[in-house]
C-alpha cells in the first residue's frame, strides 16, 4: 500500500513537474486585463511564457527573478522612458527574444542598462532592438548564455553620456554572435571573462571602441565587422585571444586603430582584413603572438610595433598600398618578420621562385622622421623623401637594419 | 578672338614637332605599364601622380622658356601685324599650355579609360589628379615664359633659371621645410608648414594628391591638423586661391614683361 | 604722314636715338641713310611699335602710337632679313596673315606669279633661301594693299630679276599716291626710288630734306659720293 501510494505521488509530482516545465502562456496587452509586463511576472510561474502583444510598456527596474521566457509581437516595446534600468535578469534560464527594449536612463551613477543579467546562466537574449539604452545588455558575473541576433543603437553624442553596447564582467562561457551595435561608447566591452565566442557581429560608429576588453583569457573572436569606430578595437592584459577572419576599417582619428594590442601573449590573429585606418595593428608590450594571413591594405600605417614587444611573428600577410608598412621606435627588432607580401616592395625575383631575392625593409627612413617629428608628415611623397628613402635603404643608419622581411613575396598572398 | 586663331595655328605647329606627341606617347606608355605591372589601379594613379608632380613642371618649364626662344621670329611677324600685344600673348600661352595638357591628359588619360581603372579609382579621384596636372601645366609654362622673356637674348641663362628654379621647388624647398622642422622642433610648427607649403605650388599639388591617396595617414596624429585645414571649406578655398595666384601670377608678370618688350 | 618727336632710345648703355625728330610727309618716298648702328632698324621698329620709346612720340596719321596698333593695318612691312615660323609652310603663313587681319588680299595672285612663288606655296620656310623667304615677305607686306610701305633692306638677298621687279612694284606704288619709307646700303636704289632723305649718324638726324637738294649742297653728282663725304666730316 505504502508502496503503491509512493508510486501514485511519484507519478502526480512528475505530471506537475512536466506541466511546470511545459508552463503557461501569459498575454500582456496595453488594454487587457493584464497589461503591464510586472503584472505578469508576478502572476507567471516558473517556465512560463509572457506573451508582449503589440504596444508600448512604460515600465523600469522589471526585475525577472524565475525562468520566464519573454516573447514579443510586433511593435512590442518596453520603454523606462530614461530612468533607471529596463529589465533587470536574476534567474537563470531566462529567455529574451522578439520585442523592443528602450531609454535606458543615463546615468553618472549607475550602469543602467536596457537588459542587465545578473549572477544567471542559462540566459538567452535573442531578437530584440534595443533602442537608446545608456548601456546595452549588461552581463554580470553570469554564464553559459547566449546573445544572438539583436540590433542595440544608441545615439550618445558624448562618451560620458553613452554606455557600453554590450558589456561582460566577471563572465564565462558566452557566446555573443550576429548582433549589430552602433553608437554606443564601446560596441562589446569585456572585463575579467573568460571562453568568450564573439562570432558575425558588426559593431559600427561606436564613439569609442567597436570592442575593448582586458583581463578576458582563451577568448575567441570571428568574422565580426569592427567599422568608422572612434578608436577602432582595443585588446589589453591578456593571453589566449584568438582573431580569425574579423574585418578591421575605417577606423580614422589621432588615436584611431584598427586593432589595438597591448600586454597581449600567445594569441593568434589569422585571415582578417585591416583596411583604411589611420593606424592597421599597433602593438605595445606583446609578446609570442602570431600574425598571419591578414590583409592590411591602405592604412596610414599598417602596423606599428612597439620595441617592447617581442617574439612576435609576422607571416605570409599581404600589406598593401599602406601609406607606412611598419614602425617602430626603436633600431632593434625583436620580432620576425618573413614570407610576407609588401606592395612597396622594389625588389626582384632572378630565380623566379616566386620570393624577391633581396630582402624587405619595410620601415622607411621617414616613417622614423615622423615618429620624432610628425608635422613632416607634410613632406609625404616628396621627390627629397623619395631620396632619403632610398639612400636610407641602401645604407641603413636610422632604421632598423635587423627589420626585414628576408623573404618578401613577389605576389599578393590568396 | 585673334588669340584663337594664333592658338589654332601654334596647336598645328606643336603637333608637326614629334616632341608633343612624345610627351603625350611618354605618358600613355608609363600609364598603361603601371596598370599592367604595377599591380591595379588605384596604385597606378598614385604612381602616376608621384610622376605627374616632377614630370609636368620640368617639362612645362623647359618648353615654355623654348617655346618662347622658338617662336620669336613668329611674335615680330605678328607684332607688325594689327594686332595687339595682349591677344598675341594670351595666343602664345594657350598655343602651349593647352597641348601641353591635353597631351598629359590624353596621354595619361587614355590606359586609364581602356582598361576601365578610371571607372576602380572613381571619377573624382582622377579628376583631381588631372586637375592637378593642368594646375602644374599651367603655372609652370607661365613661369617658363617669365624666364623666357626676362633673358630674351641669354637663352643659357633662361634655361639656367628655369632649372634651377624646377630644382628648387622640386627638392630643395622640401629640404629647407625638413630643416626647419628639425630646427624649431621644440615649437609647433603645423600652421608654419601649411603656410610653407602653400606658397610651392609642387606641394600644393602634392598635398592635393595626399588627400586622394594617403587620406588614412592624414587623419591621424598631427596629419588630423592638416587634413583638418584642407579638408575644411576655408582649407579648400585657401589652396585653390593659392593655386589660381600661382597659375596668375607669372602668367600676368610674363603679359607685362611682353607688353614692354621691345622685339 | 609721319611725325617723331623727341624721340630717344637706348640699349645697355647704348644710346641708340638720341632726340630725334621728324616728319615723313604723305604719298612720297623717303629713303633712311646712315652708317652701321646709327639707328635706322630701331626706329623702323619704333614706326611698328616692337620697341617702345624712352622718351617722345610718335604719330602715324594722326594717331598717337602708345599702345595701339589698329594703325598698323595701313602698314606693309618688310623687314631685314625676314624670319618665318620654321615649319609653317608658305600658303599656311599667307593664309594665317590673312585670317589675322581679318581682310582680303588685293595683290596676292599678281605678286606671287611676279615672284614665281607657285611651286613655293607647299614647302616649309625652313627649306627656303634666303632669297625665297625675302619674296615671301614682300607678298606679306604688299598684297593688303597697304597706304605705307616701310621696307628695310628690302632687295637683300633677291636675285637681280626679282629685285628689278620689286623695285617697278614700288614704283608704282609710289606713283599711286603711297607713303614709302626706306633703309638700304645701296644708294642707288634710294636715288632710283626716294624723294627724301634722311641721313641718320649716331641717332641724330645728320640731314633730312629733298634728295637732290642734298646733293647738291655737297656739289657731288651722286648720293654715294654725297653721304661718303659727310659721313668722312663726322669722323674727323
Amino acid at each position: 500500500m505504502w508502496t503503491r501510494f509512493r508510486q501514485i505521488f511519484f507519478l502526480v509530482l512528475m505530471m506537475t513537474a512536466v506541466q511546470a516545465a511545459k508552463g503557461q502562456s501569459i498575454r500582456v496587452s496595453p488594454d487587457g486585463t493584464v497589461n503591464t509586463l510586472e503584472q505578469a511576472l508576478a502572476l507567471a510561474d516558473s517556465n512560463d511564457v509572457i506573451r508582449l502583444q503589440e504596444g508600448r510598456y512604460l515600465e523600469r527596474n522589471i526585475v525577472i527573478d524565475k525562468p520566464v521566457t519573454i516573447e514579443g509581437e510586433r511593435n512590442a516595446v518596453v520603454d523606462a522612458e530614461g530612468e533607471g534600468f529596463v529589465l533587470i535578469v536574476r534567474a537563470d534560464n531566462v529567455t529574451l527574444r522578439n520585442f523592443e527594449v528602450q531609454n535606458a536612463g543615463i546615468s553618472f551613477m549607475d550602469d543602467n542598462a536596457g537588459i542587465l543579467v545578473e549572477e544567471a546562466k542559462g540566459v538567452l537574449i535573442e531578437n530584440l532592438t534595443l533602442t537608446d539604452n545608456f548601456f546595452g545588455i549588461y552581463l554580470s558575473k553570469a554564464s553559459d548564455s547566449t546573445i544572438r541576433n539583436n540590433t542595440l543603437i544608441a545615439s550618445g553624442e558624448r562618451e560620458t553620456q553613452s554606455g557600453n553596447g554590450i558589456h561582460l564582467w566577471y563572465s564565462k562561457n558566452i557566446t555573443i554572435h550576429n548582433n549589430t551595435i552602433k553608437g554606443h561608447r564601446d560596441g562589446i566591452y569585456f572585463e575579467f571573462v573568460e571562453g568568450i565566442a564573439i562570432t558575425d557581429n558588426l559593431s559600427e560608429e561606436n564613439l569609442r571602441y567597436g570592442q575593448h576588453f582586458m583581463f578576458s583569457d582563451h577568448c575567441t573572436f570571428t568574422g565580426n565587422t569592427f567599422k568608422n569606430n572612434g578608436a577602432g578595437v582595443a585588446v589589453m592584459y591578456t593571453d589566449h585571444v584568438t582573431m580569425t577572419g574579423n574585418r578591421f576599417e575605417h577606423n580614422w582619428g589621432s588615436a584611431a586603430y584598427g586593432l589595438l594590442m597591448k600586454e597581449i601573449r600567445e594569441s593568434k590573429v589569422y585571415n582578417n582584413t585591416f583596411e583604411n585606418n589611420s593606424v592597421g595593428m599597433y602593438m605595445e608590450a606583446s609578446s609570442r603572438n602570431r600574425v598571419k594571413h591578414n590583409d592590411f591594405i591602405n592604412n596610414g600605417w599598417a602596423l606599428k610595433v612597439m620595441a617592447n614587444s617581442m617574439d612576435n611573428q609576422f607571416v605570409q600577410n599581404n600589406f598593401i598600398e599602406n601609406s607606412f608598412e611598419v614602425s617602430t621606435n626603436s633600431r632593434q627588432n625583436f620580432n620576425i618578420f618573413t614570407g610576407n607580401y609588401w606592395s612597396r616592395y622594389m625588389g626582384y625575383d632572378l630565380d623566379r621562385d616566386g620570393v624577391g631575392d633581396v630582402p624587405h625593409h619595410p620601415v622607411r627612413l621617414f616613417s622614423v622622421l615622423i615618429e620624432k617629428q610628425p608635422e613632416m608628415l607634410i613632406l609625404m611623397r616628396s621627390l627629397l623623401i623619395g631620396m632619403l628613402d632610398t639612400a636610407e635603404r641602401i645604407m641603413p643608419v636610422l632604421t632598423p637594419e635587423e627589420l626585414i622581411d628576408k623573404k618578401p613575396q613577389m605576389a599578393r598572398i590568396q | 578672338m585673334k588669340a584663337l586663331t594664333i592658338v589654332s595655328y601654334q596647336w598645328k605647329d606643336l603637333f608637326r614637332d614629334k616632341w608633343l606627341i612624345g610627351y603625350a606617347l611618354i605618358y600613355l606608355v608609363l600609364t598603361d605599364a603601371l596598370i599592367r605591372f604595377g599591380g591595379g589601379g588605384p596604385k597606378a594613379l598614385l604612381s602616376l601622380s608621384n610622376i605627374m608632380l616632377l614630370f609636368v613642371p620640368l617639362v612645362s618649364l623647359i618648353y615654355g622658356v623654348l617655346y618662347l626662344y622658338q617662336s620669336r621670329e613668329f611674335v615680330e611677324l605678328l607684332l607688325a601685324q594689327p594686332l595687339d600685344r595682349k591677344s598675341l600673348f594670351a595666343g602664345l600661352y594657350g598655343g602651349l599650355t593647352i597641348p601641353l595638357s591635353l597631351a598629359f591628359v590624353v596621354g595619361a588619360g587614355l590606359p586609364l579609360f581602356y582598361t576601365g581603372v578610371w571607372i576602380q579609382t572613381g571619377f573624382g579621384t582622377v579628376a583631381t589628379v588631372f586637375g592637378l596636372g593642368i594646375a602644374l601645366s599651367l603655372i609652370f609654362v607661365g613661369v617658363g615664359f617669365l624666364f623666357g622673356l626676362k633673358y630674351f637674348d641669354e637663352r643659357v641663362k633662361g634655361f639656367g633659371f628655369a632649372l634651377v628654379s624646377w630644382l628648387f621647388l622640386a627638392v630643395l624647398y622640401d629640404g629647407l621645410v625638413l630643416l626647419l622642422v628639425s630646427t624649431f622642433s621644440a615649437y609647433p610648427l603645423e600652421k608654419a608648414m601649411i603656410g610653407l607649403s602653400v606658397l610651392n605650388p609642387i606641394d600644393l599639388a602634392r598635398i592635393g594628391v595626399l588627400l586622394e591617396f594617403d587620406i588614412s595617414a592624414l587623419m591621424g596624429y598631427t596629419g588630423a591638423v592638416f587634413n583638418r585645414f584642407f579638408g575644411s571649406y576655408l582649407g579648400f578655398v585657401i589652396a585653390l586661391s593659392c593655386l589660381v595666384l600661382w597659375i596668375a601670377v607669372p602668367a600676368w608678370r610674363g603679359l607685362n614683361l611682353f607688353n614692354k618688350k621691345d622685339f | 604722314m609721319i611725325t617723331i618727336q623727341g624721340l630717344r632710345k637706348k640699349f645697355g648703355s647704348l644710346q641708340v636715338l638720341n632726340d630725334l625728330t621728324l616728319q615723313i610727309p604723305a604719298g612720297q618716298a623717303t629713303g633712311i641713310v646712315g652708317p652701321n648702328g646709327s639707328g635706322k632698324t630701331t626706329l623702323i621698329k619704333h614706326l611698328l611699335g616692337l620697341v617702345k620709346p624712352d622718351a617722345g612720340c610718335i604719330e602715324v596719321n594722326g594717331v598717337h602710337l602708345n599702345g595701339s596698333y589698329e594703325y598698323r593695318r595701313h602698314i606693309g612691312y618688310m623687314p631685314q632679313m625676314a624670319q618665318y615660323p620654321e615649319n609653317m609652310k608658305v600658303r599656311e603663313l599667307i593664309d594665317f596673315i590673312i585670317q589675322m587681319r581679318e581682310e582680303e588680299p588685293v595683290f596676292e595672285e599678281e605678286l606671287i606669279a611676279l615672284f614665281e612663288l607657285e611651286k613655293e606655296m607647299q614647302k616649309p620656310l625652313r627649306v627656303l633661301s634666303g632669297g625665297t623667304k625675302q619674296k615671301a615677305g614682300a607678298l606679306l607686306a604688299l598684297m593688303f594693299d597697304p597706304r605705307i610701305l616701310i621696307l628695310d633692306e628690302p632687295t637683300a638677298g633677291l636675285d637681280p630679276r626679282s629685285s628689278y621687279q620689286f623695285k617697278q612694284w614700288i614704283k608704282r606704288e609710289k606713283d599711286r599716291g603711297k607713303t614709302i619709307l626706306l633703309t638700304t646700303h645701296i644708294m642707288s636704289e634710294i636715288e632710283e626710288l626716294a624723294d627724301h632723305l634722311i641721313l641718320l649718324v649716331e641717332g641724330q638726324v645728320r640731314y633730312h630734306g629733298r634728295q637732290s637738294d642734298f646733293i647738291k649742297s655737297n656739289e657731288e653728282q651722286r648720293l654715294e659720293g654725297a653721304v661718303a663725304k659727310i659721313l668722312q666730316e663726322v669722323s674727323v
